[in-house]
C-alpha cells in the first residue's frame, strides 16, 4: 500500500544522491513545506566560526544548502540558532506530532514514535521516493507490545529501560515489527524518557515504536513553534489524545519486564544487546550454551579487548561521550551535571558534551549546566551528532575505550579500533569522575536523577 | 531500476550473525555524494589491515571466494544503520543475491531498490549451504525470482518468499517512483483530506 508521509526530515549524508536521482528523471520535490533539512551528521562541534575541516564533508554539506535551495526546503544550517541533530530539533520545534508518519534517511527516527507517530528510518532511494511523491510503498508489520510494569529504582533511567529491554529481545527480537511501549513505567516517563526509549527500538531490529499520546504528550507540545496556538491548540489536543491506543488493545506478541528487575547498565561487547548490569561481569564463554552466541561474545571480547569474568566496574575508561539522539536533551545533561557537580573528571579521562541542539544548548547555559561541566573538565561543544559515529573530528583512537550515551557500540562506530560501552548519561558522568564504571545507585547524587 | 530474473553465481561465506552496515561500509566512506564506486569500500576495516594490506583471517578474502556473486551469511544481516551505501558497497563488490536466515528491515529495502536481491531461506537450508560453501570448492546457486526458487543442482532446491510488490518491480525492471507517481489522483485526494491543524514546516517565522 501507499503511505503518506506528514513530515520528511532530511540531512547531509543520505540525502545527494536521493536530489541527483531527482535531476536525473526530471522530477520535483513535491511538498517542501513538509520537509525539513538539517545539518548534523558530519558538523563539527567546535566554535561555528572554525569551518568544517575535511574538503568532501564540506562538499556534502554544500550541495544540502544548494539542494534546499533550489526545492523551498527550510534547512537549518550551521549558523542557525535552532540547529542540532535531526530527531531533537522535530520535536523540539513541535514538528512531530501524534497520529503523524515521520521518515528520515536515518535509522534512528523511530525517536519520534516518543509522540505516538509512526516513525522510521529509511534508506535514500526511499528519500528520493518521499521527496518525489510525498509517499512509501509499505507492507504492514505485525506488533510487538512491550510492557513495562512497576516503579523504575532510583538511579535507573529510560536509557536502562531501552537496554534492558534490547537485552532481553536480542538485536533482532523486533524484527519487522512495530513495537508499542505500554505499561506504568512508560505511562510515567517524560517525553524525554520516551524518545530515549523509542530511539533504541531499532536496536532490537523493529521498524518502529511508540508510545500512546496522553497529558504528557500534550503539555511537551503546548507553545512549541509547529504546534497550533489558542483555540486551534484546544482542537489540536482533541485531535492528538483520539490516537491514544484502545484499552485491551490486541497485539501480535507481547513481552512483559518489570521495573524492579531493571538495573543502571553497561555494555560489554560490539552488539547493544550485549548489556550487563554494572554490578554484573562480562559474560564467561562457558555459561553460553548457544554456540553462536559463544563466537560472537568471543570475538566481541576480543575486540573490545576484555576478559570474561571482568566485574563491569572493573573496567577502566579513557574518553566519556554525553551526547547523541540517545540522550542529549535537557533532562540528560540535567541527570549528568547533577553526578558531576562539585567533582572532577578522572585525569587520565577526556570527558565531552554535546547538546542535541543550538536550543537544548542554551537552555542548559541559562540554567548554569555548562558552568557545572567546565568547571568539572568536561568539554562543552556545539550540537551535532558528534562521537556518536565520529563523522567529523569527534572521534576514538584505535584501543581507547569510551563510555557513551549513543546508542550503538559496533566496531569501529566512534572511530575505527575504537571500543564503546553504552551507559545513560548519569552513568556516563559517574565513569568520568572515577575513571571506570561505578554503580550510580551508591552516589549521593542518586535520588538526583530522574526517570 | 535494475531487472533481476535469474542469477547464476559462484558463492562466498561470511559465517557471522548480525553483521551491521557500519561493518559494510564503515563511516569514512560516507562523505561522498556518488551512488557508485563503493566496492573497494565494502567491509572495509575487516577486508584491509592498517597499511592497507588484505588481511588474511578474513573469510571474503579467501582466494577461492574472488569473483563470487552470491554471498551467504548468517542471520539479522544488515542490521543497524539505514545507510543504502551499504547496498552499493555490496553490489559494487560484484554480489547480486545474499542468503541469509534473516535480514534487517531497512537494508532489506535497500538491497531491492537496488536490485542486489536478499533471498530469505530457513535456518536448516542456510546450515546446508554454507557448510557446502566453506568448502571453498567452487561451489555454484542459482537464483530464480521468476520460480523463487534457489537450487545447487546437486539436490538443494529450497523456495523462498518475497514481497510481491518487489518481486513485480525487480522483475519487470519499473521504478517504483513512477508506480507512486501513477497514483497522483489518489495521492491529491488524500491531501484534501488532511487535517489543517497539521504543522508545516516552510512556516519560517512559526518554525
Ligand atoms: S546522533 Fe547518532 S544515531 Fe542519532 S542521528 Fe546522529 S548519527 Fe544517527
Amino acid at each position: 500500500m501507499l503511505l503518506y508521509v506528514d513530515l520528511h526530515l532530511v540531512h547531509e549524508v543520505t540525502s545527494p544522491q536521493a536530489f541527483a536521482g531527482l535531476r536525473l528523471s526530471g522530477r520535483a520535490v513535491r511538498r517542501p513545506d513538509l520537509t525539513l533539512a538539517v545539518m548534523d551528521h558530519l558538523v563539527p562541534t567546535w566554535e561555528r566560526s572554525r569551518p568544517t575541516p575535511d574538503p568532501i564533508g564540506r562538499e556534502q554539506l554544500r550541495q544540502l544548502s544548494e539542494n534546499c535551495a533550489a526545492a523551498g526546503i527550510p534547512l537549518l544550517d550551521l549558523n542557525d540558532r535552532r540547529q542540532g541533530i535531526v530527531h531533537v530539533i522535530g520535536p523540539e520545534l513541535g514538528m512531530t506530532q501524534p497520529g503523524m508518519t515521520v521518515v528520515c534517511g536515518d535509522s534512528h527516527t523511530a525517536t519520534h514514535g516518543a509522540f505516538g507517530a509512526l516513525a522510521f528510518g529509511v534508506g535514500t532511494s526511499e528519500v528520493e521516493q518521499v521527496l518525489a511523491t510525498q509517499c512509501l510503498w509499505q507492507a504492514p508489520s505485525p506488533t510487538l507490545e512491550v510492557r513495562v510494569d512497576g516503579h523504575l529504582p532510583a538511579g535507573v533511567t529510560a536509557k536502562d529501560v531501552a537496554l534492558g529491554i534490547i537485552g532481553r529481545l536480542g538485536v533482532s527480537g523486533g524484527q519487522g515489527s512495530v513495537i508499542e511501549y505500554t505499561g506504568e513505567v512508560i505511562r510515567r516517563l517524560s517525553m524525554e524518557g520516551r524518545m530515549t526509549l523509542c530511539n533504541m527500538t531499532i536496536e532490537a531490529g523493529a521498524r518502529a515504536g511508540l508510545v500512546s499520546p496522553d497529558q504528557t504528550t500534550v503539555s511537551y507540545l503546548a507553545g512549541r513553534p509547529g504546534v497550533p496556538a489558542g483555540a486551534d491548540f484546544e482542537r489540536a489536543s482533541e485531535r492528538w489524545l483520539q490516537f491514544a491506543s484502545d484499552p485491551g488493545a490486541d497485539f501480535d506478541r507481547t513481552v512483559e519486564v518489570r521495573a524492579a528487575e531493571l538495573a543502571p547498565y553497561v555494555t560489554w561487547g560490539t552488539t547493544p544487546a550485549m548489556v550487563a548490569t554494572v554490578t554484573g561481569r562480562v559474560p564467561w564463554l562457558a555459561d553460553l550454551l548457544d554456540e553462536a552466541e559463544r563466537s560472537a561474545a568471543a570475538r566481541a571480547l576480543s575486540y573490545m579487548g576484555l576478559t570474561e569474568g571482568t566485574a563491569i566496574e572493573d573496567i577502566p575508561i579513557d574518553r566519556v561521550f554525553i551526547g547523541s539522539c540517545t540522550n542529549s536533551r535537557l533532562e540528560d545533561l540535567r541527570a549528568a551535571a547533577a553526578v558531576a557537580a562539585g567533582r572532577r573528571v578522572h585525569p587520565r579521562v577526556r570527558a565531552m558534551v554535546v547538546p542535541g541542539s543550538g536550543t537544548v544548548k542554551r537552555a542548559a547555559e541559562a540554567e548554569g549546566l555548562d558552568r557545572i561541566f567546565q568547571a568539572s573538565g568536561f568539554e562543552w561543544r556545539e550540537a551535532g551528532c558528534s562521537m556518536c559515529l565520529g563523522m567529523n573530528p569527534d572521534i576514538l583512537q584505535p584501543g581507547e575505550r569510551c563510555a557513551s550515551t549513543s546508542n550503538r557500540n559496533f566496531e569501529g562506530r566512534q572511530g575505527a579500533g575504537g571500543r564503546t560501552h553504552l551507559v545513560s548519561p548519569a552513568m556516563a558522568a559517574a565513569a568520568a569522575l572515577y575513571g571506570h564504571f561505578v554503580d550510580v545507585r551508591r552516589l549521593p547524587s542518586a535520588a538526583a536523577i530522574g526517570n | 531500476m535494475d531487472a533481476f530474473t535469474l542469477h547464476e553465481g559462484l558463492c562466498a561465506a561470511l559465517s557471522l550473525d548480525d553483521v551491521d552496515t557500519d561493518q559494510i561500509i564503515p563511516k569514512q566512506f560516507l562523505k561522498r555524494t556518488e551512488r557508485d564506486g563503493y566496492g573497494d569500500s565494502c567491509f572495509f576495516d575487516w577486508r584491509y589491515d592498517q597499511s592497507g594490506q588484505p588481511r588474511p583471517d578474513f573469510e571474503l578474502n579467501h582466494p577461492a571466494y574472488r569473483g563470487a556473486s552470491v554471498l551467504l551469511t548468517g542471520r539479522n544481516f544488515g542490521c543497524g544503520s539505514s545507510r543504502e551505501h551499504a547496498a552499493w558497497a555490496l553490489s559494487g563488490y560484484g554480489f547480486r543475491a545474499v542468503l541469509a536466515a534473516s535480514f534487517a528491515d531497512i537494508f532489506t529495502t535497500n538491497a531491492l531498490a537496488n536490485g542486489l536481491l536478499p533471498v530469505r531461506l530457513s535456518e536448516a537450508t542456510m546450515e546446508t549451504l554454507l557448510k557446502r560453501t566453506r568448502r571453498r570448492d567452487g561451489y555454484r546457486l542459482t537464483i530464480d525470482l521468476t520460480l523463487q526458487q534457489v537450487s545447487d543442482g546437486s539436490g538443494v532446491v529450497a523456495g523462498f518468499d518475497i514481497e510481491p510488490f518487489w518481486r513485480d518491480c525487480l522483475l519487470s525492471g519499473r521504478d517504483p517512483i513512477a508506480m507512486a507517481l501513477s497514483q497522483e489522483a489518489a495521492i491529491r485526494a488524500f491531501e484534501e483530506t488532511r487535517s489543517e491543524l497539521l504543522p508545516v514546516t516552510l512556516d519560517q517565522h512559526r518554525l
